[in-house]
């Protein structure tokens, strides 16, 4: 997988990631819930209308939010998917089915879950660090 | 309860934490990738994603549980499993392969679904079929 390699954003990344904050906050003020994005696609598919409805909503705002910043800014946010396309169905299946099991993502067990000092959490948080970078270093320098 | 005020106020945190995907650099496997790469390329910009994500729900949690209930619903509805068991461990470590393989978590993926990258339009599918074997594997 021959990616290219990015630059250190340092400021934009802290600014994004309190964006990111800021949405799970409001989503917490008003809906009373944790902002995971594994669970609200899992609550978008099943469960009663009510709870359906806002989380449909709160995807179609992670799709749109590119084109908008595409509109404001005249270009495409920059972004390089991998090329493989058994290597990325694999990879969503395990990304799916690994949330699913372990009721959490970056978001519900990373950014919500340690900002509730939830044990749990930060116990899920270490072991898919751990298997990420042990994943990509098999994948970038062992093979 | 403001029923109608529902998927609105849900498209307008999603639009909120979808811009905050893609000004972070979250939104970009590559970057995702070059984070995981430690002994390679290391782009150490993530962590300050996490942390600033982190430290303002952290804030922002606090200062929203002095009300009694959410604006929109009837109750806080947080997460009560404290056990940390095989599911929840032997998932995340799941979940961290397919992450280190595509540089994608499912926020970025759906953010990134618009801009039609092949790679996008195979993992999404893909990610939707796994939470749904998972929903299956969890009630065995």
């Amino acid at each position: 997988m021959d990616l290219p390699p990015t630059d250190f954003t340092p400021y934009l990344s802290l600014l994004g990631g309190a964006l990111i904050g800021l949405s799970a906050v409001l989503v917490m003020a008003l809906f009373g819930r944790i902002a995971g994005i594994s669970g609200i696609t899992s609550g978008a598919v099943s469960g009663e209308p009510a709870e359906r409805r806002w989380r449909v909503a709160f995807l179609l705002g992670l799709v749109v939010a590119p084109l908008l910043v595409w509109a404001m800014a005249g270009d495409a946010p920059s972004q390089t998917v991998p090329g493989s396309l058994t290597a990325m169905i694999a990879a969503g299946l395990l990304v799916g089915l690994g949330t699913g099991l372990g009721s959490g993502c970056t978001s519900g067990h990373g950014v919500c879950g340690l900002a509730r000092l939830s044990p749990r959490s930060g116990a899920a948080v270490g072991t898919f660090m751990a298997t990420a970078i042990l994943t990509v270093f098999v994948l970038r320098h062992v093979l | 309860m403001a029923t109608s005020l529902r998927p609105l106020a849900g498209f307008v945190a999603g639009l909120l934490f979808g811009f905050g995907l893609v000004i972070s650099g979250m939104a970009d496997p590559a970057k995702v990738l070059s984070f995981l790469d430690v002994a390679g390329t290391w782009d150490p910009s993530l962590a300050f994603v996490m942390a600033g994500a982190s430290v303002t729900a952290f804030a922002g949690y606090r200062l929203v549980w002095r009300r009694e209930r959410p604006i929109l619903m009837a109750r806080f509805d947080l997460p009560s499993a404290r056990r940390i068991d095989a599911s929840l461990l032997g998932g995340a470590a799941l979940f961290g392969m397919g992450w280190g393989i595509g540089g994608f978590c499912p926020g970025p993926a759906w953010s990134a679904l618009a801009l039609g990258a092949p790679g996008t339009l195979a993992f999404v599918p893909a990610m939707l079929a796994g939470l749904w074997i998972a929903r299956y594997a969890r009630r065995i």
